[in-house]
């Protein structure tokens, strides 16, 4: 903590206008807590009337709300897991480019352009992924189907436009690649230089120097990294309810028509026509969203705070 | 100073911002400049079908265009969430693809006059068209039975034997077909499923809703999504509003023993010649479309979108600006500007007359 | 290949020269490009040159050449760095083909209306060519603006406090919530607004307001991030010093801390704008459609919705709902997309101009 320690010896004096600005800024303190108190007491709140009412009240009539739900929950999990996939290694490669290979004078601008992909709102990342990106990946995924077809994930058949979970999935991968990438290049950046140096002498080349000093010491920072961006994979809306062909499924085939929705796009999909309970029902299945990214969340702040206990950058 | 500075500089793009946004043009002027006679003035709120979105937006241009002072809002909801809005009184008429059913005639209508029951009357009628995109296939003959096993998944490739015989000229690809269907509620759905469940039930055993049953094909979102879903695809088929096909290839659907192409003529046609259903009030007008018709001037896969309000509202004014919009809407005017604008098909002379008589009583 | 190998210098013998690799890198592309275009000529031509994958396959073809020359030339470990900087490289590349190509889609499609009507009018009595989203950027202005109204007071107190009072259990409590809630979905923070207002007035609520709310929840832990870590870079020495000279803490941290730190606040705080401005979910769900201009944030006659158009959901609207004449609506979602774009990257600038010139002259570290 950076703020001046108390006088010693003596009580302090203490003012009106400290008493209220002190008062004030614990107020908006727990102005934080109250928000978040009455985000989940009013998640809850209107989830109950779901949870209780008779499922056949529900859409597509389910044997009970955790039926309804299941599927979602799937489809969440699975097309932000295949989003991760894809986009970890790349993040961590432009990383490694930037913060290591590239000339020093530029990889600040480098940096800046991949974090304009960060300020693509992701409504205009739908626009594209289901304008541009589905109907240029579709003869790929054809020709995946008719050559690899063996392998479950690309069993068929085809999906005839290309609005399938892996486009979903690229489109996120590319949302959350400035945020993997970012924190991953600061902590690429903050490996003690005298290890780096110390490898160079030794006659490394420069990726052994990076898989023996700069890795080892960014890769609790990257998992973290990693978390963020599944965290934002999962809760993403727009994007994946614009490209998807959705169906009520559980299936891990990455390029049918046939695929799970998400939670985060089921409720934009179905919320505007929704009435009655099944507007809680839809306000439930994103308290359940809630409960996963909190979790998700939660590992990526342990993972940093384990990282601060044993680094010696901070 | 430096803080003084921030603020004057936020401030000064603020202010820009807002001056550069000030107000819509097409929106003011025209108010003082009223050449309209109208005495009316107020908001009406509706919510209902999205099927009836375009046409609503048509109309309400118009009658906002000829009455200054007031303002329509619609928003498309979907059916069920606009009759239900309308029952609890949010809402001043809802548009909706099915009829009040009795459970909902029954409850009480809080925006109506104690002890008034609603009107209701079609006012929308728009084809449906099976849209398709295949290489090198221009027209495509099919009948209820093949169309209910290709969009239940029985029916997998362009070649299979059920669709070459109906189209023998036709030259069909080896390859497989993506179905493209709703995948929101909604009364196309609806419609679609109750024509091929009423005219192939054993190819389609399940009952019509407004989500399609069936966990097979493709879905998308809205008309304009499945319309995207088939354009941008390959080997793709889809329903939807005629309207909306565009420069879509569209199928012809078997009426008694021939191929009828989908057209606004015939859609109204079929309307006309279905009976109306009994058993309801004088002010109710909900109609039982003759779906296994055999009349070759029909087109039975057609959607019916209603619009329903109060005989007699609690409130006198709301009264007269929804008997005057609903005037306009359902005269030969009205019915124009939704055929350009949103390419329904017009109600034939009789029943807008009944329809007209209808819409005269309401208070 | 031979010349590099016959090198007669001891000291760059079984190295390979500076200008091989690039040299490499153009004969693999080239040669993709050239194997690729005989390819979609010998298909009849229905299959068009694709000078993505083209690149794309000479990319993985260098890969292999430079490994394989590397490996002769020099020696295994060498041939792995290169193959690897190869591969570092190509992420890069491959991560701008995205942006390029979303630049140059919403560039080419979105100039289409990108015009004055554009600008000054909305989408009342319009149902076919013409009108704009003048009222999706009165409402983005105005829900953004209330949402930074409510958030910047919350989130800069909060920062104060954690930084400069902040004890203790509760000042820990704080800072883990305020993470908890920069993990929020963005449309769970919209059923909170909506979940709130619905409670109040009915589940047809459609208000202003309720999006501000939403993107509040948003927009607040950023704020306060951003704000904390601008306020612990000033140097303990200047608290100090007032603190020296007799002046209360909070006059210390109004006219001292404050002002040292007003540029990375301000920078913080536009940035944070410039996340919540493209937030369409939480929008959807509680601010609605409308066609007309809507300058109110809340409800005008009770008992009826009071939706607010914003340019998000003007540009899903237009995509999702459209006339019976598609293309002017899609015309008008790309244009709004590219206001959109737009927005925010002249949000970015001010951001970094902010930092530039309101940072102050001695560096606080």
């Amino acid at each position: 903590m950076t703020t001046a320690t108390k006088p010693k010896g003596g009580k302090p004096i203490t003012r009106l206008g400290d008493r209220i600005f002190s008062r004030s800024t614990f107020v908006a303190g727990a102005a934080i807590l109250a928000v978040l108190a009455a985000v989940a007491i009013f998640l809850v709140a209107q989830s109950l009337p779901a949870l209780l009412t008779d499922p056949a009240n529900l859409k597509g009539e389910p044997s009970s709300f955790w039926a309804y739900v299941g599927p979602l929950v799937f489809g969440t999990l699975w097309s932000a897991t295949i989003a991760l996939v894809l986009a970890l290694p790349v993040a961590i490669g432009i990383a490694l480019f930037i913060s290591h290979y590239a000339p020093r004078r530029l990889a600040s601008i480098l940096g800046y352009i991949i974090d304009l992909l960060a300020a693509v709102p992701s409504v205009v990342f739908g626009l594209w992924g289901i304008k541009v990106l589905a109907p240029a990946v579709q003869p790929l995924y054809t020709f995946l189907v008719d050559h690899f077809g063996w392998i479950p994930l690309f069993s068929g058949p085809v999906s005839g436009t290309g609005r399938t979970i892996l486009t979903a999935a690229i489109v996120l991968a590319v949302m959350i690649l400035p945020i993997i990438t970012a924190l991953s290049r600061e902590v690429f950046l903050q490996t003690p230089k005298l290890h780096e140096e110390a490898a160079l002498a030794l006659g490394a080349t420069r990726w052994e120097m990076i898989t023996m000093a700069v890795l080892p010491f960014g890769r609790s920072g990257v998992i973290s990294a990693a978390m963020l961006g599944l965290g934002r994979a999962l809760g993403e809306t727009m994007a994946v309810a614009m490209v998807l062909s959705p169906s009520t499924v559980v299936s891990f085939a990455l390029v049918t028509s046939v695929n799970p929705n998400t939670i985060a796009a089921n409720i934009a999909l179905n919320f505007p026509e929704a009435f009655g309970v099944n507007i809680n029902a839809l306000i439930a299945t994103g308290l359940v969203l809630f409960v996963i990214t909190f979790i998700v969340n939660f590992i990526a702040r342990w993972a940093v705070n384990r990282r601060k206990d044993f680094s010696g950058a901070n | 100073m430096k803080s003084r500075n921030l603020i004057a500089a936020g401030a000064l793009f603020g202010a820009v911002a807002l001056a550069l946004t000030g107000c819509a043009t097409n929106e003011t002027g025209t108010n003082d400049s009223s050449g309209s006679t109208s005495s009316l003035s107020g908001t009406l709120t509706g919510t209902g079908a999205s099927s009836q979105g375009s046409a609503q937006e048509a109309w309400i241009a118009a009658f906002q265009t000829a009455n200054n002072a007031v303002t329509v809002n619609y928003s498309p909801d979907g059916s069920g969430a606009g009759r239900k809005a309308f029952i609890a009184g949010g809402a001043d008429f809802a548009g909706s693809d099915s009829a009040l059913s009795d459970d909902e005639l029954a409850s009480t209508f809080t925006a109506c006059a104690a002890g008034t029951s609603p009107v209701e009357f079609p006012a929308y009628i728009s084809p449906i068209a099976v849209v398709f995109k295949v290489e090198g296939v221009t027209s495509l003959n099919l009948d209820a039975d093949t169309l209910a096993k290709i969009f239940s998944g029985a029916i997998t490739t362009w070649n299979d034997p059920a669709i070459t015989a109906l189209n023998p000229d036709a030259s069909l690809p080896d390859a497989t077909i993506t179905a493209v269907h709703r995948s929101d509620d909604s009364g196309t759905t609806k419609n679609f499923t109750d024509y091929l469940h009423t005219v192939a039930p054993t190819a389609w055993d399940q009952d019509p809703a407004d989500a399609f049953p069936f966990t097979t094909g493709e879905g998308a979102k809205g008309t304009s999504g499945v319309i995207d879903a088939v354009t941008n695809g390959t080997n793709t088929i889809g329903y939807a509003d005629l309207s909306k096909a565009g420069s879509l290839a569209v199928a012809s659907i078997k009426v008694g023993d021939s191929f009828v192409v989908p057209t606004a003529e015939g859609g109204a046609a079929v309307v006309n010649d279905s009976p109306v259903v009994e058993g309801r009030g004088a002010g109710d007008i909900a109609i039982k479309i003759n779906r296994s018709t055999t009349d070759s001037t029909h087109y039975p896969l057609v959607l019916v979108s209603y619009l329903i309000g109060c005989e007699q509202y609690s409130d006198s004014a709301k009264g007269a600006l929804v008997k005057a919009y609903f005037d306009y809407v359902t005269s030969a005017d009205g019915q124009a500007t939704a055929a350009t604008a949103a390419g329904s098909a017009p109600l034939s002379a009789d029943l807008s007359a009944k329809v007209a008589a209808v819409v005269a009583t309401i208070k | 290949m031979s010349t590099t190998a016959s090198t007669t210098s001891s000291l760059i013998s079984g190295q390979l020269k500076k200008r091989v690799p690039w040299l490499l890198l153009v004969a693999c592309i080239a040669v993709a490009g050239l194997v690729l275009g005989i390819a979609g000529l010998s298909n009849g031509g229905t299959i068009p040159f694709d000078p993505v994958g083209g690149l794309i396959v000479g990319f993985i073809l260098y890969g292999i050449a430079i490994y394989a020359v590397s490996r002769r030339v020099e020696n295994p470990r060498k041939a792995k760095d290169r193959l690897v900087t190869a591969v570092v490289s190509g992420a890069f590349i491959l991560a701008l083909t995205p942006l390029i190509s979303v630049a140059w889609t919403v560039l080419s499609n979105g100039l289409a209306r990108f015009d004055v009507a554009f600008f000054t009018q909305s989408m009342r009595n319009i149902t076919g060519d013409g009108g704009g989203a003048a009222h999706a950027i009165t409402g983005t202005l105005l829900i953004t603006l209330a949402a930074t109204i409510i958030s910047v007071p919350i989130g800069l107190l909060t920062a104060i406090y954690l930084v400069e009072y902040g004890r203790g259990n509760f000042a820990k409590a704080i800072t883990f919530l305020v993470d908890v809630m920069t993990g929020i979905p963005s449309i769970v923070a919209g059923l909170f607004a909506y979940g709130l207002f619905s409670l109040f007035f009915g589940a047809w609520i459609r208000v202003g307001i309720g999006g501000a709310v939403a993107l509040s929840v948003l927009m607040i832990p950023v704020v306060v991030r951003s704000s904390e870590e601008m306020l612990r870079l000033v140097p303990n020495e200047l608290r100090e010093a007032a603190y020296a000279l007799g002046v209360p803490k909070w006059l210390t941290i109004v006219k001292v801390v404050i002002p040292t730190s007003i540029a990375g606040i301000a920078t913080g705080i536009t940035l944070a704008i410039s996340r919540i401005i493209g937030e369409t979910a939480p929008l959807l769900v509680i601010a609605g459609f409308t066609s007309s201009m809507n300058y109110n944030l809340f409800l005008s006659t009770p008992g009826s919705p009071n939706p607010m158009m914003t340019l998000p959901v003007f540009v899903y609207d237009s995509y999702a709902n459209p006339g019976a004449n598609v293309q002017p609506y899609l015309d008008r979602a790309w244009a709004a997309a590219l206001t959109l774009i737009l927005i925010v990257m002249l949000l970015n600038l001010i951001a970094r101009l902010i930092a530039r010139f309101f940072a102050p002259k001695t560096s606080g570290r």
